[in-house]
């Protein structure tokens, strides 16, 4: 009978859903088993009504002690899984509820129940719902962490299981008896064609749900015990129904799908490891990390990832242009445009020549000169006009793609300004790296976590500082103003340069001497290399916290860069125009020349045509080439002062400082050379720009890319190196978490800043009429055109003109500025709710907290009030402490098959409940008092949650209550 | 390896192996002490491997919690570790673990004094562990309060694990776990 009480408590969800949800269930299972089990189902009916009526006075008395027992169990789970306690409250709340449902539906319907009792209890309906009542209580909590609540339950059912037949009841046993039996009947019975489909598919979501537990079974705080019983349970049962389920093929599937999981998910890890694997100069940067903070790793992790969108360039200019025509195209010396003109051939091998990317080097794949206009080439007919456009558009496009997600990325990652609310927590908890295994690195990461430690500490203490602000903003503005004057100079300088070099250009170069061919670039690089000091020395006159001042420093700097490149710019369109001004020139004396050729031959025109050496053919300027080489030359020329400046600025003073400090009459490392710092910002800036000049010259250039390449790769070991071997820490190490997005910005004005004249002299110049692959064409991108008409069916050419077509153009942009005006006002209207959520959010917990206390004067008060209520209630604690203890040792039977962590609580438990024990033999209400008052005001023993105490108070009187 | 053949009944295998890299983990088990680990396992012997040896792996001797480690995780509460446990160590330090299962672990770990909360004395032997003692006492103190501050949501003056699963599942280092090549 207890039994059958309990599972039938168990199934009451069950019961109220076929009996209101779905009726239709219900009566069919109950047809197919009246044919089936008509016999039984008398007998049992029979006895069970006789029951029924006998019972209905006990059951009350029953039903507590049971309801105890339940509240026994809950506790002892409560105590086993200790990382659940709130839902296990929840639990138990629902729990009290189902019972009181239970009554109630009793006491309502206990005729229509009496009638259906029979079948209701019938055993083998019991037996073949085993996997319906799993399933059934997945679906009263769906989604409340399945697996954890299924098994809770049968732990719950076979303990007052075995209770039962403990207790003697001789009709318990029977009945158990009779489960065993149904259970094997069940067994017999799983036969795909003798099930309903509604049990059908009872079966399938019980064995999605045995699925379900084994694929979570791993992520359960259980030790490996209870983990192997588990699993060996639901796998056995899978076994059993998997294979019914998909009659007969079911189990060789199951099987094949298990393991093409377990290789699959084998290949996902080793894939993982690999990629992890394949970071490059992660341990360089973790090793720069832990010695300099995080904002000089955010540079190197900032190189590396240049590094690899460069990698993808060089790939893309390499395989598809420089390649193919190295390969495919006309050899050198075929074609004027491919041979070194006669002129330049005695010193076109000469190393000055060639450091200046002139000679043979000029006349090589690495120009956009060289190149031929012929639409296809090579056996592959590739079309390499078309794919040298392609790819130049190409880089552009890739590069805009890879900062913008970088950017969105970034901005995901920083979860929008809620980083900074568990700051010392997270520090506190994660920041130890648990795969360290080696103790150079723990070292290094000891002394990371101390570094970021202080950092924070710093940086807590720096908000709360308050200084004289007048000052701070006189100095501000002065500070501002001096780096203005800076700007203004500076490019004025360089404006003076740029018209000087006209003016030599004009005369020709070769009157000057080396300082003057070169003074715009020296004067540039000069100009980058002292300015930035200059805004350092400035910017300390701000006052300003470091990673404010980094930003500062970084726009400043920003804005001097981009002033030197557009005036280099402006420099370079006048040259065009001078070059194309000769190309005209160039070409009037062409037709001449050729006129002139063929007068010669004019004489007997059956003579095969005169040979002229490709390298005695006049030709233009080809003012592409030259600009490709103006740029090749810039980054030459940049890469060279970067490395002498590290070389001389941080090396030899580091060796300097480091050797002449024993012979000095001032200490040097302490004093006023000292070791260099690690300049984030202008080598960040440095990167960034040099970027821009690789993407704006990578069309004329096409070997930009791989150059950068190299000097990127060079300059992480370099740098590196310098880093660790002559740089010191900064002074105060900070953090770099929002800086990363602030340099994707400034990267992407860049790119955007760089395409532009690409864009401008692309789309406006008309090629040069004797060198590059579009050399012919009025203007470059006519290539696509050209490749439209030729090679694709008429009717896309036709739907690309009217798509071309202003009318349709103009609405589609104006459509396009209405979808980001919509996009970015909805965005703006998501962000104020975010804040307002945040905002209500952190009111909560501030109430909660709040509540919690009052709570918690709230249980003293009662603690007091306990103290002067009459002696009356020392019956009931008597009778708790006994109570207590049996839950106690219930939960330490339990524990058995649990280790650790269930011993450990009872342990925990034991004090608690042998000072409740205690009580009754002090008996006076006085010592009692004192008991309380110390638990309410001079705090709780350790260990003692403090909530818990009145809740059990409370529970326990409601025990008593009934 | 050819000789040394390792013997475990099937049942015991199958169920290991759905959980971890079983085989490597016992050849690195029994590596710790060959004359203590048998290698039939079919009758399940009782045996454990002192602390000492454990801490002494390459994986936790050099992290500053590897005692604490082996005390949440051996049955014993020593350090002392059967193979089981071994296991259980194994399966939550490796990446696959899910979140859940980490946090509630790391918890058990900061938990110094086992009275499962963590309270300032565990934060402070915590940060004392992680800083080999190189921030100074006022520090340390700020430090603490400062967390206390952030994570104690019911205001007890002390973590439990729910402050402390609230507080960690947001964290970005905590589920970026990388291999450093060792």
């Amino acid at each position: 009978m207890d039994c059958e009480y309990n599972t039938s408590v168990l199934k009451t969800g069950e019961g109220c859903d076929t009996r209101n949800g779905k009726p239709t269930s219900g009566r069919k299972r109950r047809r197919r088993r009246e044919s089936k089990k008509e016999r039984k189902k008398d007998e049992g009916r029979g006895s069970r009504n006789a029951q029924h009526a006998v019972d209905s006075g006990e059951r009350t008395e029953k039903e507590r002690q049971r309801k105890r027992r339940k509240d026994r169990e809950e506790k002892a789970e409560h105590v086993q899984s200790l990382d659940k306690s709130k839902v296990n409250s929840r639990d138990f709340a629902a729990k009290n509820k189902k019972n009181l449902k239970n009554e109630k539906t009793r006491s309502k319907g206990r005729s229509k129940r009496e009638l259906e009792e029979g079948e209701a209890k019938q055993p083998q309906r019991k037996g073949c719902a085993k996997a319906e009542e799993n399933e059934q209580d997945t679906c009263e909590r769906a989604g409340k962490r399945k697996g954890k609540k299924k098994k809770h339950r049968k732990k719950v059912e076979t303990s007052s299981e075995q209770e039962s037949s403990e207790d003697g009841d001789k009709e318990g046993e029977g009945e158990d008896e009779e489960v065993e039996e149904e259970e094997e009947e069940v067994e017999k019975e799983v036969r795909p064609e003798t099930l309903t489909p509604e049990e059908l598919e009872k079966l399938k979501e019980a064995v999605d749900d045995k699925k379900k537990l084994i694929q979570a079974l791993r992520g359960k705080p259980w030790p490996m015990k209870k983990k192997h019983s588990t699993l060996r349970e639901s796998q056995e049962f899978l076994e059993k129904y998997e294979g019914a389920l998909g009659k007969g093929k079911g189990r060789k599937l199951y099987a094949y799908k298990v393991m093409m999981n377990k290789k699959w998910m084998k290949f996902k890890r080793d894939f993982e490891n690999f990629t992890t694997a394949c970071i490059p100069w992660e341990m360089k940067i973790k090793e720069i990390e832990s010695h300099f903070g995080s904002s000089v790793a955010s540079y190197f992790i900032f190189l590396r990832w240049m590094y690899g969108i460069n990698m993808i360039l060089f790939g893309l200019t390499f395989g598809l242009v420089m390649v193919p025509e190295a390969l495919m195209g006309r050899p050198y010396g075929s074609m004027p445009r491919k041979t070194v003109p006669r002129a330049e051939e005695t010193n076109a091998m000469d190393f000055a020549v060639l450091w200046d990317f002139g000679g043979y080097a000029q006349y090589s794949v690495l120009f956009y000169g060289y190149y031929n206009s012929q639409r296809a080439i090579g056996w592959l007919k590739f079309r390499m006009p078309l794919s040298y456009f392609l790819v130049g558009v190409g880089t552009v496009a890739y590069s805009y793609m890879v900062v913008i997600r970088k950017m969105a990325r970034n901005a995901n990652e920083t979860g929008g300004g809620d980083e900074n609310s568990f700051n010392f927590s997270w520090k506190t908890f994660t920041s130890w790296d648990y795969l360290i295994g080696n103790p150079e690195t723990a070292d290094n990461k000891f002394a990371s976590i101390t570094t970021s430690f202080k950092e924070a500490i710093l940086e807590e203490q720096e908000s709360r500082k308050d200084d004289n602000i007048h000052l701070t903003r006189f100095l501000r503005v002065l500070a501002n103003f001096l780096v203005l004057c800076c700007l203004a100079g500076s490019g004025y300088l360089i404006y003076f340069v740029v018209r000087r070099s006209q003016k030599f250009a004009l005369e020709g170069f070769e009157n000057h001497t080396w300082w003057e061919r070169n003074e715009v670039n020296m004067v540039m690089s000069l100009l980058g290399m002292f300015c930035p000091m200059l805004f350092d020395v400035i910017s300390a006159l701000e006052n300003y916290h470091p990673r404010v001042a980094l930003q500062w420093q970084l726009g400043r700097i920003f804005a001097l860069f981009l002033g030197n490149l557009y005036t280099f710019i402006i420099a370079l369109m006048d040259e065009i125009n001078l070059k194309r001004k000769e190309e005209d020139v160039v070409q009037f004396n062409m037709t001449m020349w050729e006129a002139s050729l063929h007068n010669n031959t004019a004489d007997n025109s059956t003579a095969p045509p005169l040979f002229t050496h490709p390298a005695d053919v006049p030709r233009g300027p080809c003012w592409e080439t030259m600009v490709g080489q103006e740029f090749v030359r810039l980054i030459i020329s940049d890469t060279m002062t970067t490395y002498i400046t590290l070389l001389i600025g941080d090396f030899l003073r580091a060796v300097l400082v480091r050797f002449l400090n024993y012979c000095w009459c001032w200490d040097l490392e302490a004093g006023f050379p000292s070791y260099s710092e690690f300049d984030v910002s202008g080598n960040v800036l440095g990167l960034i720009f040099n970027q821009g000049m690789i993407w704006m010259g990578a069309f004329y250039a096409p070997c930009l890319p791989a150059l950068n390449v190299l000097r990127l790769h060079v300059s992480m070991y370099l740098q590196c190196w310098a880093v660790m071997c002559c740089n010191v820490p900064q002074e105060r190490v900070f953090k770099a978490s929002g800086s990363n997005n602030f340099y994707m910005a400034m990267l992407l004005v860049i790119l955007f800043l760089s395409t532009l004249p690409a864009i401008y002299t692309i789309v406006t110049i008309p090629p040069s009429f004797d060198c590059g692959p579009f050399s012919g064409k009025a203007r470059m991108f006519d290539v696509i055109q050209e490749t439209l008409e030729s090679d694709f069916p008429a009717w896309i050419s036709k739907v690309f003109s009217y798509a071309a077509n202003p009318g349709l153009v103009l609405p589609f942009m104006l459509l396009m500025v209405l979808a980001i005006y919509y996009l970015q006002s909805t965005s703006k209207s998501y962000k104020e709710a975010n804040v307002e959520l945040k905002k209500k959010l952190q009111m909560q917990n501030e109430e909660n907290k709040k509540k919690n206390k009052r709570a918690a004067l709230k249980a003293a008060m009662e603690l007091e009030e306990a103290r002067k209520a009459p002696s009356s209630r020392t019956a009931e604690q008597h009778y708790n402490p006994s109570h207590q203890h049996r839950r106690h040792d219930m939960a330490d039977s339990r524990a058995g098959s649990f280790s650790s962590d269930q011993g450990k609580n009872g342990d925990d438990q034991a004090p608690f409940t042998d000072c409740r024990r205690s009580k009754p033999v002090k008996a006076s209400a006085s010592s009692r008092g004192r008991h309380a008052n110390q638990g309410a005001t001079a705090g709780y023993p350790a260990g003692h949650p403090r909530q818990s105490e009145p809740s059990r108070l409370q529970r326990v009187a409601s025990t008593q209550r009934r | 390896m050819g000789n040394k053949q390792t013997i475990f009944s099937a049942q015991q295998l199958d169920a290991y192996q759905s959980y971890v890299p079983f085989q490597r983990l016992f050849s690195r088990y029994r590596d710790l002490a060959p004359q203590l680990v048998p290698l039939d396992y079919t009758h399940q012997p009782d045996v454990k491997l002192p602390y000492e040896l454990i801490g002494s792996m390459p994986e936790l001797k050099d992290n500053p919690f590897r005692q604490r480690i082996a005390e949440v995780f051996s049955e014993d509460g020593e350090g002392n570790m059967t193979l089981d446990d071994f296991l259980d160590m194994f399966s939550v330090l490796s990446e696959m673990a899910p979140r859940d299962l980490k946090a509630y672990y790391a918890f058990k770990i900061y938990d110094f004094n086992n009275d499962d909360f963590i309270c300032k004395l565990d934060l402070v032997k915590t940060l004392n562990k992680l800083t080999r003692n190189e921030l100074t006492e006022d520090e340390v103190r700020m430090v603490c309060e400062k967390v206390m501050d952030e994570a104690d949501m019911d205001n007890d003056g002390r973590l439990s694990l729910e402050d402390f699963q609230h507080v960690i599942v947001r964290a970005p280092e905590f589920l970026r776990y990388r291999h450093t090549p060792q």
